[in-house]
Formats: structure tokens, sequence, C-alpha cells
């Protein structure tokens, strides 16, 4: 392999970490704040997805409307979502949970099957993504420079909420001990919106990054990003922000890489990512950025 | 909504569920099933034969004087769900004659279980040789893959000037790995060198890593007999990175998301194929497209051509027979020679086979375009 080619590897490697990690942030902090696995993340980029289609292609508005549109249209579906399917079950014990949101997510799945049809629609990609840019022999397109951009922009906005904000340090008392922070007379339904909300967008921005770049939109797109994402979100640690943008690098490049160094493996890349998930809960549960395990559950 | 009221909106789906799979309860009809994917990977094909079946339908509504009744299940484009679904058409429908699957793997899965009830099968577009091979009862509309696989390497070599090619195969398709095996049995024997073997499997989004490796060893072109969604995917990935030569692909190919997702990037792709309108010529294709056209506001497409012939081949055994027994309507089946079909004359073997020609097509403006036709 000459270095050009390696070189070449390596940027379809960020390109496709930086959309594990985009998917991983909203994973990983609905989990930090209600310890939930969200299995229904996943197709909140489908939905997203969709939204956007519509909005760019039904109502006719232009990308950088309608783009923004879908991220806050997510987000209040995201609200809806948790108070269908999760706020009845605040006190119930978390396996419910987990149920009603694998639940949510075959449901969505099936809704939009009924609803639009099983075959795949094509996304309207905004020509300036879709620009293709030589640099030194290596083939980049504009889309591949701006998604590790945005998703390091929404990283740094995230955490400025969740660090320098009222919210932000109710969310991380919530995180800490549910109990204690309602004592404290915190409105803990409208902290765990906020958080589905934004959990919810950051679905949509990947969402869109998604289909942006595989082109292809159908009821199950959401499925395998989602089980990605949730592995990038687990191998850096659940429940930390930072970590979840680790570990989504970490496994695009690494099934890029497996792929560029061993051709003939090509067809595992999936196993490879389900591998380091097993590796990741048998020897470092917690991930490489979380906080070890306490009492806690 | 209280949990009440939500039980009883449940309830109320299950009944609706009930109410649309109750049976007709006609006596005078003879029932055919159909099992195709009208979901999921690559419902696109599903979608398009039941069209074609429909119409046909239209076209010759009645066997033995009697009323064809259809019955419909969807596979979700799934091998198990395909097996489930010629289970139900057999136990619970009774059906006397099966059309389907539309590829090759879940047909496969389907084939034993009508095979066992010795029900006649015809899947109208299933081209890997195992679909048949071994069985009794199993037949099939359209031409097989080493056929289509060494058409393929015949063009590339004399048409394309290639020497050399990469090849692209999706590992999870008992169809692509036959035709690709079968391409580059041919492609050597005609004195081309593969540069590049790489896999990808259904559902990948992402081709960059092989396509890049592929770059590497700069082909003449590459033959990546897949489905049109890894298709139109791969070949706007091969475009960006910089890939311009030919792509050739297998029938797999002809359905209209390949170019409303490949859009620009699939312009000039080839791919070996059973039907061109522009290439038909019996009777049966005049009218079959006459109907389409003015039914469904679309042009004719080959998987709904092929569908309407698994429907024409079937009916043709069961009239022929004049019975709905299995082992007669197997015996007319064999019997067919030189059917005016709409995708051509057709003979059916012993093996369950069909002999027929086939089309070259290649995209050209953002439309399918007929490029040659090669005979057996």
């Amino acid at each position: 392999m000459t270095i050009n080619i390696f070189l070449q590897q390596v940027i379809n490697g960020i390109s496709l970490g930086s959309l594990y990690a985009l998917v991983a942030i909203g994973y990983t902090m609905v989990y930090g704040i209600l310890r939930l696995i969200n299995f229904a993340h996943g197709d909140l980029l489908m939905v997203a997805a969709y939204t956007a289609i519509y909005a760019v292609t039904l109502f006719s508005l232009p990308w950088q409307v309608s783009f923004p549109l879908v991220m806050v249209l997510t987000g209040l579906f995201g609200i809806l979502l948790d108070r269908v399917a999760y706020k009845p079950l605040r006190e119930a014990p978390r396996i419910s949970l987990l149920i009603s949101a694998i639940g949510a997510s075959f449901l969505l799945e099936n809704l939009a099957i009924v609803l639009i049809g099983g075959v795949p629609k094509s996304f309207p990609r905004p020509d300036v993504f879709a620009k293709v840019i030589d640099l030194w022999g290596l083939r980049v397109q504009v889309l591949t420079v701006y998604m590790p951009l945005l998703t390091m922009a929404l990283l740094l906005g995230l955490l400025y909420i969740v660090h320098r904000t009222k919210v932000g340090k109710a969310m991380r008392a919530a995180s800490k001990d549910f109990e204690t922070t309602r004592l404290m007379g915190i409105n803990l339904d409208r902290i765990i919106a906020v958080t589905f909300f934004l959990g919810s967008s950051l679905a949509a921005a990947g969402g869109m990054m998604w289909a942006m770049k595989y082109p292809q939109v159908n009821p199950f797109m959401g499925v395998i990003p989602g089980l990605k994402a949730f592995i990038a979100a687990v191998l850096g640690g659940i429940g930390n922000i930072v970590g979840a943008v680790v570990g989504g690098f970490i496994l695009g490049l690494g099934e890029i890489l497996i792929v560029a160094l061993f051709p003939q493996m090509a067809q595992y890349r999936d196993a490879f990512a389900f591998t380091v998930l097993i590796l990741v809960l048998l020897f470092r549960p917690t991930g490489i950025m979380g906080e070890p395990i306490t009492d806690k559950t | 909504m209280g949990r009440k009221r939500w039980l009883s909106f449940v309830a109320g789906l299950c009944g609706v569920a009930f109410a649309l799979a109750a049976p007709a309860l006609a006596k005078d009809t003879i029932k055919i099933g159909v099992y195709l994917p009208m979901t999921g990977a690559v419902a696109a094909y599903g979608q398009m034969e039941w069209d074609g079946i429909q119409i046909a339908n239209e076209i010759k509504p009645t066997v033995l004087g009697k009323k064809i009744e259809l019955v419909l299940v969807d596979t979700k484009s799934d091998k198990i769900e395909a097996a489930n679904a010629v289970s139900r058409l057999v136990e619970k429908e009774k059906v006397v004659g099966i059309l389907g699957e539309a590829i090759s793997g879940n047909t496969m899965a389907g084939n034993p279980i009508s095979e066992a009830a010795k029900i006649v099968s015809v899947s109208p577009t299933a081209t890997n040789p195992l679909v048949t091979q071994g069985k009794r009862y199993a037949f099939r509309a359209c031409f097989i893959d080493p056929f289509q696989g060494e058409v393929a390497a015949r063009f590339a070599v004399n048409e394309l000037k290639a020497k050399t090619a990469a090849v692209i195969i999706d590992i999870a398709q008992d169809y692509c790995v036959g035709l690709a095996n079968f391409f580059v049995k041919e492609f050597v024997k005609l004195g081309g060198k593969v540069v590049s073997t790489t896999y990808i499997q259904t559902g990948d989004q992402d081709f960059s890593a092989q396509l890049s490796s592929v770059q590497a060893t700069n082909p003449d072109i590459i033959y990546a007999p897949n489905y049109y969604t890894e298709d139109a995917l791969m070949a706007k990935q091969a475009r960006d990175l910089g890939i311009n030569v030919p792509i050739l692909t297998g029938d797999g190919a002809q359905a209209d998301e390949l170019i409303k997702i490949g859009g620009e990037a699939v312009e000039e792709m080839y791919f070996t194929a059973h039907f061109n309108k522009e290439a038909a010529s019996t009777e049966l294709a005049k009218e079959y497209i006459k109907r389409f056209e003015a039914k469904k506001g679309k042009e004719a497409d080959a998987f709904g051509a092929l569908g309407a012939d698994a429907y024409f081949l079937l009916v043709e055994a069961i009239e022929k027979a004049g019975s709905t027994d299995g082992d007669k309507i197997r015996e007319a089946m064999v019997a067919i020679k030189n059917f005016p079909a709409v995708s051509g004359l057709i003979s059916m073997q012993e093996d369950g086979n069909p002999i027929k020609s086939m089309v070259i097509n290649k995209v050209k403006d953002g439309k399918f375009v007929y490029v040659t036709t090669v005979n057996p």
C-alpha cells in the first residue's frame, strides 16, 4: 500500500468516524442523565432524514433553513418519545425502560414502512457538500471536511451547555443522584426533556450527515448507525460525552483500516465492531474515559 | 393516553390485521401464492414484480374456467421470512402454485418447502443455478448466472476492451457470489486479469475502503454484480474518489432506484439484463407494455416483465395440465416450448431452467437504454 492510499484510507476512516461520533454523543448523553440506553436513538436518524427530505422536496425550503429546522423538529420529537415511551416508566425497574426503548425502535421502523413504504428514497444532497476537492492527489469530498468540524462544533457547544449553564448543572446533578436532585426543588421532567431535545437534535444532525454521505434513506437506515454509535459510546465510556467522540473515531478508523489492510476480511467489518464491544465489556466495562463503577445503580 | 386506552388501541389494531388476513371464501377460484420482498433491502424488486404479476393477471384472469386469486405475502427481503411465507401459502392458503421470490437467496430458502409439498413454484428473477438444482417442482422465468457472468466477461473484453478487472462482491448474496465466479472464470479464459477482489455486504453503506484499494490497482473496468442500492452507493463513492473506469454489473441493477440514488454517478453503467422494451417483440409483450404503462404510469421494466412471465408460464402449465395436481402441472411445465412470453421466446428445460436470450443495457441520461441482444 502506498502512503497516498494509506492517507486516503485514513481520511475515509475519519469521515466515517465523525459520523459515528456525532450519533454516539446523543446516545451517551441520554444514558448519562437517565441511565437509559435509548435504542430508539438510531431510528431518530431515520425520522430526521425523512423529515429533511420532505422539508426540502415537498415544502421546497432551502437546505440552510430546513436542516436547522429538522434538528429542532427532531428534538421536539425526542421529547414526545420520552413522554410516550419513557416517562410513564420513570419509577419502574430499568429493564422495563430498556424494553420500552426496543419497542419504540420497532414501532418507529414499522410506522415508517406503513406510512412511507419500504423502497429507499434518495436524499437531496446540496451541491456544496457533494463537491470533491483534490488535495495533493487525495480525493476529499467537501462533506468529509465539514463533518469532523461539525462534530467538533456540536461537541463544544454541548460541553458548554453541560458545564457552564444552569440547565447543564442540573443535568449533571441528575446524573449523579435522581432523588436528591428532585428534593433540591429541581424540575426533573424539564431537565429530562431538555436532555432528550439535545440528544435528538444531535441524532438529527447525524442522520442528515449520514444521508448526505450515503444518499439512500429507508426505514431501517438507523439500525446499523445506532448499533455502531452504541458501541462507540460503550468504547468511550458510556455517559461520557468526550469519550463518545473518541470512541466514534476509533471505531470508524478501525473499520476502514481493517478493510484497507486486509481486503479479504471486508465482510467482517461489523464483526470487528462487535468484537470491540465484547472486549471492552470484558476488560474495561467502563470504557476508555468512563468513570469507575460506583454503587449507584 | 391511559393504559386502558392503549390496550383498546392495540386490540383494535389486531382486529384490523385479522380482518385483512381473513381468507376469501369463494369456491370458484384457483389460488396462486406470491411471496415477494415488498419491504426491506430489495423491496424495489418485489414491488416491480408484483406490478407485473397484477398486469398479467388482468390480461389472463382465469384458468380452467375459474378465476385466479393471487395471495401475496411480504418476505421483508429476509430468508427466514421467505421460508415462513411459503409455509403459510402451502399450509394455510392451500395454493396450487407459487410465484417468487425475487432474489436467489430467499428463493433457496422458500423452495425446499414448496418442493416437499409437491407444489410448482416459479421464481421470476432468481438467477443462481442452485435455485432449481436437484429440484423437481422449482422453476424460474429468467436465465441463470453462468450465462450472465459469461456474457458480461465477453462484453468486457470485446466491447469495453478491458484487460484488467477489479471485482467487488457482495458476500452476503448467493447471486452476487455466483455471478462474480462465472465472470472471473470466463474473463480469465479470454486472457483478462483480475487485479483485485474485494468484498462488501448487503446493507453496507460505506465502500470507501474497498474502493480506495481498488483504485490502487488501476483496473480497466470494475465488475460489481450487486443489487441496485449497493450499486448506486458504490458508483457514487467511486466517482467521488476519482475512479472513472466503466462499471459493469448484473440484472440486479435494473431498478429505477439505481438512478434515483446514483444520479450522475451511474451514467454509463453497463449491465446484463432480461428485458428491454426496445427489444420486445412478442404479441404478449406489446399487450403487456401497453397495459402496464397505461395503468402504472411508468415505463415497463424488466422485473415487472419477468413477474408477468412467471405468472404466464405457471398459468399456461396449469391450463395444459388440465388439473391443479402438482405432478401434472410439473409435467406440463417442462413441456413448454417456444412460449411467446413478455421477455421473448421461452423454452422450459427438464432442470427447471428456461432457454432464452439476454440483453445488455446501460444507463444514459438517467434512463436504461438498450445496447445489444445476446442469444444463448
